[in-house]
């Protein structure tokens, strides 16, 4: 096609007077963006390849070089915004749906950035968690067993299995395939270490990571790649995942290009095959489906570990999610609409679904209307940023929450939001040796081990401020939270006051 | 300006208890003078007093103490009452006029039973029973509220300065094996009546110095299982948890105690007893949501005894001491040298510790 | 001792090394000042191709054949760090001849240089380990 309908988005912008033409960026850069013009001894940018990874950003020796969103636009339009428009063009000439890549970026509300937690004056003391001890650690499970004894009165301690987490966070599910060897690997490891777990992912469990099994959760998804005995055995936990915050409603594809080597091995399917994961689960049509899928993998695991199902925040979650409670489900794992993904039509992850703290705030309390709260421990995701997201979540009602973009931001992602191109210069979302191997695991799992250790310190703070010396007593508080400028529906659909009441 | 039940309100308090472990019967007068050198810990917009063994002669009748705004609310309860209840004997409580205590409702006592056929169309035990009609008539009868239920005890309470509010109530024509005191120091209320202390479920009672973190934690979880927190204090919650835990789960003192003044998980696992630490782990994992956090020190009373527990970083005074039969608890030891100067072995319980004193058997 | 290792499983070829290295050594505070239009003579050179690479660095081998081959005397061992005088070197390429790991390159001004682990420099660390964006080349003591 002669005409450039689009302007490149970024522009490469190169400081000659400190280039010294060392070739790291050309070599860096998997988008081709840089090359090496010999004659003149100087480095050249081919600006509409450019992603703004910022991998050569971060690797240029003498930070010569830095990535700016291009000045060339459209007339300002508010209704037509140069989004819109040039997703018009690429539509006009492809003909295709456009695919996007981690979570929804619309200015959409947030709904953690509008509330506010406290903390206790005069009335009860704040606690000094550098002086007493600060308790994190969670027991994820049914609850609701009755209390029974033996002939002499004493308590028979026998609770159905729970999962025990050091603090209330968990890696949540990639696949292998969707991301690297290396990026399971660091993530496996850093799980490991920090006594919480990480998520095979509809992908299979790779044979080298079955040694980290007490701390992984195996999922079972619509394609069922990689399910058997033992994978099933191996991990800690077993997810059904019935839906994608980034992506309800639909089902997963993985490229045959990425189904390559160990990839195929552990999916179990042929190399170079697409993985087509169906949008629904084909033996699901309903509640009743999914009680039986749940018993079937209580059974294979001989009722030994907790199963969790995880599903998309949809409009009816909370029916949906007393559903799932009263299908013998374990855990219910919730994914909020700005959930990220490796790929999903663009339509699809910027239009549907709804904010996670709704969802949580309305399943919580449907829950305990229903006085089946303790019957299923509940864990939500869907752009947990921060420690004080976690607060905010676990005060709302969460037993725990999922973590992946911010894991994946540890790991050196920089959300260039193009994953679905199998690129990645950092070394996560590809499956080239060349690019994997970026991504040492003695380094990601490092970095991993280091921010949840960072968010673990700001949430004893933010506990220990409230007066609260142990995460149990945050859950459900919501006493704990205020809003600030959110109308009256919203406070009462999260069930909290606004400042100042 | 909100009234109780409407928000939640912070306070702090003083807390005094006295027991006869031979099952001696004692005055409510020393119970309510104790309180006078711990004149500062309250404010006088709460005091209020428990006596077990006060009512021997109605010991198998349900004796509900209640507050009406006026006659109409008592009437209309009345009906409500012997829709449900056999009652044996109604009468005004007997107050003495003083001018610390003023704007009484009014107050009056019912010895009741349960009628059987109203249980069985239920299908509830006479407990639940009792429970689920006192939860009943404190959320849907505006003006009436039944501060106390239980058998052969009762609480007295009022806004004002507890050492008055003894007076008012004329507890020294009680006598009682034990008693409870508590005043009150609330941060937020103008003072209700029904929101002094003690709080009472059936023969629970419970006194309260503290501010919990973990309030709406466990309201929220206690309230899956019928209670309605309406006073939105703490002492409720707690008299609901331990409720919850001893009657309807089965519980002993001390395992309820473990619940919710739980051992830190770095203190189970130091526990040489594999026996305990698997007790003691079953009862955290499964009872999360009814762990208590933040400052307390509490005195349950109960049928035949008393339980006095900390939070586990004792953050609220409380010590303990003997004398002879008897078992003093208080927030200071000023309030027990009142009851008993002789008083012996006087110490100060570690957090989460529970003291729990019994009368022998067969004495009450 | 503690020595320069690579693990060529995590090297990316990017030659950042070598850049690091030429720039410890020439003393100046600014890397582009020091490099900018400059041709570079690193004391670490990044070997292989697409699929494999690593930096290649002198040993300081126990029984350094550079020190025995050097006519001029000028190669020598001080606290296990093999090191060259330079004043001394006569630019034989006698030493390049025996390497048998290709460390020793010549210098800009053609005497010979080589890796001395930055100990002469003041970077303290070797700077071509403290650069290294994939922990691909350490520096410990193995056994």
């Amino acid at each position: 096609m002669s005409i450039r309908y689009i302007y490149p988005e970024f522009e490469v912008v190169r400081n000659e007077n400190r280039c010294i033409a060392c070739r790291v960026c050309e070599r860096q850069c998997a988008n081709e963006v840089h090359s090496y013009n010999e004659e003149k001894n100087v480095m050249i940018s081919d600006e509409t390849k450019c992603v703004n990874c910022q991998r050569c950003v971060s690797l240029c020796p003498t930070r010569a070089l830095k990535i700016v969103k291009s000045d060339c636009t459209l007339r300002e339009n508010a209704n037509w915004q140069n989004d819109t428009i040039k997703e018009i063009y690429k539509q006009a000439g492809s003909g295709g749906v456009l695919l996007s890549s981690m979570g929804n970026p619309k200015p959409l509300p947030v709904y953690w950035d509008k509330i506010l937690i406290n903390a206790s004056q005069v009335t009860n003391p704040p606690i000094d968690p550098l002086r007493e001890p600060m308790e994190t650690r969670v027991f994820l499970g049914k609850k609701n067993g009755e209390i029974e004894r033996d002939e002499n009165g004493n308590l028979k301690c026998s609770l159905p299995p729970q999962l025990e987490l050091s603090m209330p966070v968990m890696f949540s599910a990639m696949s292998y395939g969707s991301i690297s060897y290396n990026a399971h690997a660091s993530l496996a490891r850093a799980a490991t270490e920090l006594g919480i777990l990480y998520n095979t992912g509809e992908g299979g469990l790779h044979e080298d990571f079955y040694v980290y099994g007490p701390n992984t959760i195996v999922q079972v998804a619509s394609g069922r790649f990689g399910v058997h005995e033992d994978y099933l055995k191996a991990g800690a936990a077993v997810e059904i995942k019935m839906g994608q915050g980034a992506k309800p409603g639909i089902g997963g594809h993985l490229p045959g290009a990425k189904i390559v080597g160990d990839v195929s091995k552990t999916r179990m399917i042929p190399e170079g095959s697409d993985a087509i994961s169906p949008a629904p689960h084909h033996d699901i049509y309903s509640i009743e489906d999914l009680r039986q899928l749940v018993f079937s993998l209580k059974e294979a695991t001989e009722y030994k570990k907790p199963v969790i199902v995880k599903v998309a925040a949809v409009h009816n979650i909370a029916a949906i999610a007393s559903g799932i409670a009263r299908s013998g489900a374990d855990i219910i794992a919730i994914d909020g609409f700005r959930g990220g993904t490796g790929a999903a039509p663009t339509r699809i992850r910027d239009n549907v679904g709804i904010p996670i703290e709704l969802a949580l705030a309305s399943v919580d309390q449907r829950l305990r209307d229903e006085g089946i709260r303790n019957t299923v421990s509940l864990v939500v995701g869907g752009s947990i940023r921060s420690a004080s997201d976690v607060i905010k979540a676990i005060a709302l009602g969460a037993d725990a929450c999922y973590v992946a973009t911010a894991a994946l931001l540890a790991l050196g992602c920089h959300l260039c939001r193009t994953c679905q191109s199998g690129k990645c210069n950092w070394g996560i979302a590809t499956q080239r040796p060349d690019l994997v191997k970026r991504l040492n695991p003695d380094i990601g799992s490092e970095r991993l081990v280091n921010l949840m250790t960072a968010w673990r310190h700001e949430i004893k703070e933010l506990m220990g401020g409230m007066g609260i010396n142990s995460i149990e007593a945050l859950k459900g508080n919501r006493l704990m939270l205020r809003g600030v400028g959110l109308n009256e529906k919203e406070l009462e659909i999260l069930g909290i006051s606004h400042a100042g009441e | 300006m909100k009234r109780e039940g409407e928000v939640r309100i912070p306070s702090g308090c003083a807390i005094a208890a006295v027991i006869s472990k031979d099952g001696n019967r004692m005055s409510g007068q020393k119970i309510y003078e104790c309180m006078k050198p711990m004149h500062d810990r309250s404010n006088g917009l709460g005091g209020g007093f428990a006596g077990y063994g006060i009512y021997p002669e109605y010991k198998d009748f349900y004796a509900f103490h209640m507050f009406f705004d006026d006659r109409d609310t008592r009437k209309n309860c009345e009906v409500f009452l012997k829709e449900r209840f056999e009652i044996v004997k109604s009468e005004i409580i007997p107050t003495r006029k003083i001018p610390q205590i003023t704007n009484e409702p009014d107050i009056w006592r019912y010895f009741v039973t349960p009628l059987k056929s109203m249980m069985e169309k239920m299908q509830t035990d006479e407990k639940e029973f009792v429970a689920r009609s006192v939860m009943k008539i404190n959320t849907e009868m505006k003006g009436a509220f039944v501060f106390s239920s239980g058998k052969n005890m009762g609480a007295f309470k009022a806004v004002g300065f507890s050492e008055d509010v003894g007076v008012f109530y004329r507890l020294e024509e009680y006598e009682g094996y034990s008693w409870t005191a508590h005043g009150r120091y609330p941060t937020n209320t103008p003072g209700w009546w029904g929101g002094a202390h003690p709080f009472t479920l059936l023969d629970y009672s419970i006194v309260h110095n503290g501010e919990i973190s973990s309030y709406d934690a466990n309201r929220r979880f206690i309230e899956m299982f019928g209670y309605k927190c309406n006073l939105q204090t703490d002492t409720e919650v707690i008299t609901y948890i331990m409720d919850y835990l001893i009657r309807v789960k089965g519980l002993t003192l001390k395992e309820a105690a473990g619940v919710i003044a739980a051992p830190f998980w770095s203190t189970i696992e130091g526990k040489s007893d594999p026996a305990e630490r698997e007790r003691l782990t079953y009862l955290r994992t499964m009872f999360p949501s009814l762990l208590v956090t933040g400052p307390f020190s509490i005195v349950l009373g109960f049928d035949g005894g008393l339980m006095a527990l900390n939070d586990r970083l004792k953050l609220r005074s409380m010590v303990v001491g003997e004398k002879d039969d008897k078992v003093y608890i208080a927030s200071e030891e000023a309030a027990i040298r009142s009851m008993e100067p002789d008083a012996e072995n006087i110490w100060a319980p570690t957090g989460g510790e529970p003291v729990i004193i019994k009368v022998k058997d067969g004495a009450y | 001792m503690k020595r320069v290792y690579v693990n060529e499983e995590w090297c990316l070829g990017c030659h950042l090394c070598e850049y690091n290295c030429a720039f410890a050594n020439l003393g100046l505070k600014d890397m582009a000042d020091a490099l900018k239009g400059k041709k570079i003579f690193p004391r670490i050179h990044v070997e292989g191709d697409e699929k494999i690479s690593y930096g290649v660095s002198c040993r300081h081998c126990e029984d350094p054949m550079c020190i025995k081959s050097c006519i001029a005397g000028a190669i020598s061992k001080e606290n296990g760090v093999v090191t060259i005088d330079r004043s001394k070197c006569v630019g034989c390429l006698t030493c390049v001849l025996v390497c048998p790991y290709g460390a020793l390159a010549p210098s800009e001004e053609g005497t010979m240089q080589k890796c001395e682990l930055c100990v002469k420099n003041s970077c303290g660390e070797p700077a071509c380990v403290t650069g290294c964006p994939n922990k691909a080349i350490v520096y410990e003591e193995r056994g």
